[in-house]
């Protein structure tokens, strides 16, 4: 047992016990947490795999930004309506069902196809990379991120302007 | 570890996330089970990215999570909206289309 396996099997089982909470669990504020924890699992099994910009970006904005986000919207429906909201689910055998079929899906998939057996080493620094990347390959995408973030931004605060 | 591992794990949370988008009748609730499987294909795109030694894959995620962000925003504003107009956050009760 190297120190990779045991820190990997130890974000496993931290991810996927959050994940099944977030789904599970009957508070609705009690999910979000669990999701920021789920979060920031991920944030750590991309350090492990050497994105360490990545892990910092999962952070700041899924941790940070999107957990904040949600929170505040609960607790903004929840003055707006004086009532809590409810948290329920339904269909949970249907739901396993066609959950556990894609899952096994995936793995009888990945069991057949041959994946490389040898990892091949970054050639540089990954973060140096990315940003290389981005600033050559990918400049366009990363302009129309930029525009597609406004208009996203712009609109929600629209939509959920306060009543005239 | 190899890469199955990553791979196995992303389609355990992926299909996590899947039950909760069709279990919950909130659409909070929905829309977290959305940011799993997004999250999921997060793992996924940086484990083959890792794994080739080519940081394409890397510079998606940072792509797929600025636009996972501006979704979450957008969806939380239409939830708001619902509430004020509609007084609930069921999806089974939005169905104002319905002939």
């Amino acid at each position: 047992m190297t120190l990779e396996v045991i820190g990997f099997w130890m974000l496993a089982v931290v991810l996927v016990g959050s994940a099944l909470a977030v789904v599970l669990t009957k508070n609705l504020f009690h999910s979000v947490l669990w999701l920021a924890l789920a979060l920031t699992g991920t944030a750590g099994i991309f350090l492990m795999l050497n994105a360490e910009f990545l892990a910092g970006v999962q952070i700041l904005l899924y941790a940070g930004g999107v957990v904040t986000v949600v929170v505040f919207a609960i607790v903004v429906t929840e003055r707006l309506v004086g009532e809590r909201l409810s948290h329920t689910s339904r269909g949970l055998i249907g739901g396993a069902a066609v959950a556990g079929l894609v899952l096994t899906l995936i793995v009888n998939t990945l069991a057949r196809i041959p994946l490389p057996a040898i990892r091949i080493p970054f050639a540089e620094d990954p973060t140096l990379l990315i940003g290389r990347q981005v600033m050559t390959q990918y400049v366009l995408p990363f302009e129309l991120l930029a525009v597609i973030l406004l208009v996203s931004l712009l609109s929600a605060s629209y939509l959920a302007r306060p009543e005239d | 570890m190899g890469l199955s591992a990553y791979l196995i794990l992303a389609a355990v949370i992926f299909c996590i996330g899947l039950f909760g988008v069709m279990t919950r009748r909130n659409t909070v609730g929905i829309l977290l089970g959305i940011e799993l499987m997004l999250n999921a294909v997060n793992i996924n795109l940086v484990a083959f990215s890792w794994y080739h030694g080519e940081v394409t894959g890397m510079v998606l995620t940072i792509f797929a999570i600025c636009i996972t962000v501006a979704e979450v925003a957008l969806g939380l504003a239409i939830v708001i909206l619902l509430f004020r107009t509609r007084r609930t956050a069921m999806a089974d009760q939005v169905d104002w289309l319905k002939g």
